[in-house]
């Protein structure tokens, strides 16, 4: 059965750290770094790679249009 | 082409004009003693000849700003009121000069302060050359002193708007506004088309081509090195306009020996008081701006070397009086004439004036 | 599957919209207004609207929305965007003219000029964001603020004694003759989002279609900065509070069952 894969590019340099694309990932794939950025924020990262499904939630919720998204599908 | 002489009012003028001037939109909101101008456009319903656009506000505020938004685009907009109108209008005029757009406003006004009287004044020569709203800005201001001016002013006060990208005014009074004069009436000048808009101005916000970067109309600047940059060109325009700009009439000017400084209906006025006192022996003279910003100062101090006093005579309590005698600059006594309230002064009573105050 | 082998160019599904800018946003983190300004480009681009757009940005906190969407703008005085609007769309009747406003720019000082042209049925879409705070002036109390409420100006809570009610002012607006169709939206989450953005596509149609009215796109929005939340509680709050105030769905819709 065809496999679902997605995957979540965050422009960090961009990301505050208001965590809502955290929130809004029905699969808990993004947590937040431990670093932050130029800005001085923890920016979004992809903590759990092989539950994306890549519904794109995290990237309509950003306000800050951090957030680009991929998907295929695994034979 | 034979020249056609017509009867009407100076508020009927400017509506007239204005059509015959290639006006792409009129915004306005009724106030006596200008209300023809709106009343004019609605009769000759223009839009559907020249596709000219009409609209009655829901306020003085909204008028001024829908020119705002018209001239932002490149149209050439203007709009009509009255003294209490356009101190409402002050907002919007001081966005128009940051913004750098071109804009007609026209004034014919009427005594104040507060709701004052219907009746003439020329008591807003402050706030039309001194700022009105907040800002350093200058609005090229032209005061018409006849029917035939208010018609013949209109599409001036567009072409040095748009060469200058600045709002102008026409500042007229509810003598001018009111009264019927023979006129003829400027040639037809059809409306720009898009593109001519889009090569006139390659500025204003018409819809972004993607071959050019936005345009992004705003008097707003936060960065204050870039703002006062923004100034110092705002302050070389207006240098430039002031080079180039200034306009006044000579009465009666060669031999004299008292000048009158007057303007608009004013100025009428005055020309009748000369000719009375040259009568008397009196060898009296009148300049009469035609711009009062940028001021005729240059004309005004020659004056100064020639004539023993001036009385600048004005439907106020003496404003613009104040920019004749820092164009003399001492040299000469400088006096004010005026009636206030909406009464307006008889020849008679100004060669008193020049006999009691100069004499 | 490795990451790389999934992010190619035939896989993308999401990434923002191409005339919203890299120029970095000043709002606060988590602020709605990111997520509709990418709402209004997205549907911009998907229309083919691009170089036919004229928007107006009020004065507030998007004041700067011309810095992030690469269409012309015209920036307009506190409250005046439907007039400037106005005057926009009669002169250039072909382009799609919207306003974007907040709710002291709509709903206070521009009260007037809200009715007026949505009143007169211009072919006009406001977008009207309703966080029921000033932000951009450090979180005064807004015509919209709710009971209890506390901000800037009124520290202890909105007292409806002391301020008066809160302006549900797009209940007013769905009857005026000259509307077209009213809606209130969110943005807190993706399926909020997704509506708001249809919404904000049947708008900016109505305004290109020639059958003139006016139409309004509320969105319920968060100021977590002005309400001293995280972004995640500001959006729970708003659930719990601004809602029962504020509920979502169209309040008018003239082209429905037509």
């Amino acid at each position: 059965m065809a496999k679902i894969k997605g995957a979540v590019v965050v422009n960090k340099d961009r990301c505050k750290g208001c965590q809502l694309c955290v929130v809004a990932c029905p699969a808990n794939v993004l947590a937040m770094s431990k670093q932050v950025n130029a800005k001085g924020y923890n920016y979004a990262i992809m903590a759990n790679e092989d539950a994306c499904v890549g519904c794109a939630s995290c990237g309509i919720v950003c306000p800050d249009g951090c957030i680009t998204v991929y998907k295929t599908k695994i034979d | 082409m034979s020249e056609e002489v017509m009867l009407m009012k100076g508020n009927e003028a400017i509506a007239h004009a204005a059509i015959r001037c290639g006006c792409d939109g009129y915004f306005g909101y009724p106030i006596t003693p200008q209300s023809e101008v709106m009343e004019t456009l609605m009769e000759v319903e223009p839009w559907k000849t020249t596709g000219m656009v009409v609209l009655q506000a829901e306020s003085e505020v909204s008028s001024i700003n829908m020119v705002y938004g018209g001239a932002a685009t490149g149209k050439k907009v203007m709009t009509s009121s009255s003294s209490p109108g356009v101190s409402l209008m002050q907002e919007g005029i001081s966005y128009l000069a940051g913004a750098e757009l071109p804009a007609l406003i026209v004034n014919v006004m009427r005594g104040g302060p507060g709701l004052g009287t219907i009746q003439p004044s020329q008591s807003d020569y402050f706030q039309t050359c001194k700022g009105g709203g907040h800002g350093d800005y200058r609005l090229i201001a032209l005061a018409p002193a006849s029917v035939q001016e208010m018609a013949d002013f209109v599409g001036l006060a567009f072409d040095l708007a748009f060469k200058y990208r600045n709002p102008a005014i026409i500042l007229a009074d509810g003598v001018i506004g009111q009264m019927m004069e023979k006129v003829v009436l400027p040639d037809f000048k059809p409306r720009r088309t898009d593109e001519e808009i889009e090569k006139q101005c390659p500025w204003a916000a018409t819809g972004r081509k993607m071959s050019r970067k936005n345009n992004i109309i705003t008097s707003l600047e936060l960065k204050p090195e870039v703002m006062e940059q923004n100034n110092l060109r705002f302050q070389a325009k207006y240098k430039q306009i002031e080079e180039n700009e200034v306009r006044y009439e000579e009465i009666l000017c060669d031999d004299a020996e008292y000048l009158l400084v007057a303007f608009g209906c004013s100025a009428r006025i005055c020309q009748k008081a000369c000719e009375m006192a040259r009568e008397e022996g009196i060898k009296l003279g009148l300049l009469r701006p035609i711009t009062l910003w940028p001021f005729p100062t240059k004309a005004i101090a020659s004056y100064a070397n020639k004539v023993k006093a001036m009385l600048s005579v004005e439907l106020n309590a003496g404003q613009m009086v104040e920019d004749v005698r820092l164009a003399v600059n001492g040299k000469v006594p400088v006096e004010h004439y005026g009636r206030l309230g909406g009464i307006v002064f008889t020849p008679d009573e100004i060669v008193n004036a020049v006999k009691t105050k100069l004499m | 599957m490795a990451l790389e082998d999934i992010i190619k160019p035939e896989n993308l599904v999401y990434k923002k919209p191409d005339i919203m800018n890299d120029n970095p946003m000043h709002y606060c983190p988590g602020c709605s207004h990111g997520v509709v300004h990418k709402l209004v480009a997205e549907v911009i681009e998907e229309m083919g609207l691009v170089e036919d757009t004229i928007g107006v940005t009020p004065v507030g906190c998007a004041v700067f929305a011309y810095n992030y969407i690469d269409i012309d703008w015209e920036e307009a005085a506190h409250g005046r965007a439907p007039a400037l609007a106005t005057a926009i769309k009669r002169l250039r009747p072909n382009k799609l003219v919207f306003t974007y406003q907040g709710d002291g720019d709509l709903a206070a000082i521009g009260t007037a000029e809200t009715i007026h042209a949505c009143n007169r049925g211009e072919s006009i879409a406001i977008i009207f964001i309703n966080n029921g705070i000033y932000g951009m002036t450090g979180g005064q109390m807004a015509p919209t603020t709710i009971e209890g409420m506390k901000t800037a100006t009124c520290p202890y809570g909105r007292d409806y004694k002391l301020n008066g009610y809160p302006l549900k002012i797009t209940n007013q607006l769905k009857d005026l003759e000259g509307i077209r169709y009213v809606t209130r939206q969110s943005v807190q989450n993706a399926a909020a989002v997704r509506k708001t953005k249809k919404a904000i596509r049947k708008a900016f149609e109505n305004c290109m279609d020639g059958k003139g009215g006016a139409s309004v796109v509320e969105v319920v929005s968060t100021c977590s900065s002005g309400w001293k939340l995280t972004p995640e509680k500001a959006n729970k709050w708003m659930e719990e509070n601004m809602f029962p105030q504020y509920p979502l769905g169209d309040l008018i819709d003239k082209d429905a069952n037509k």
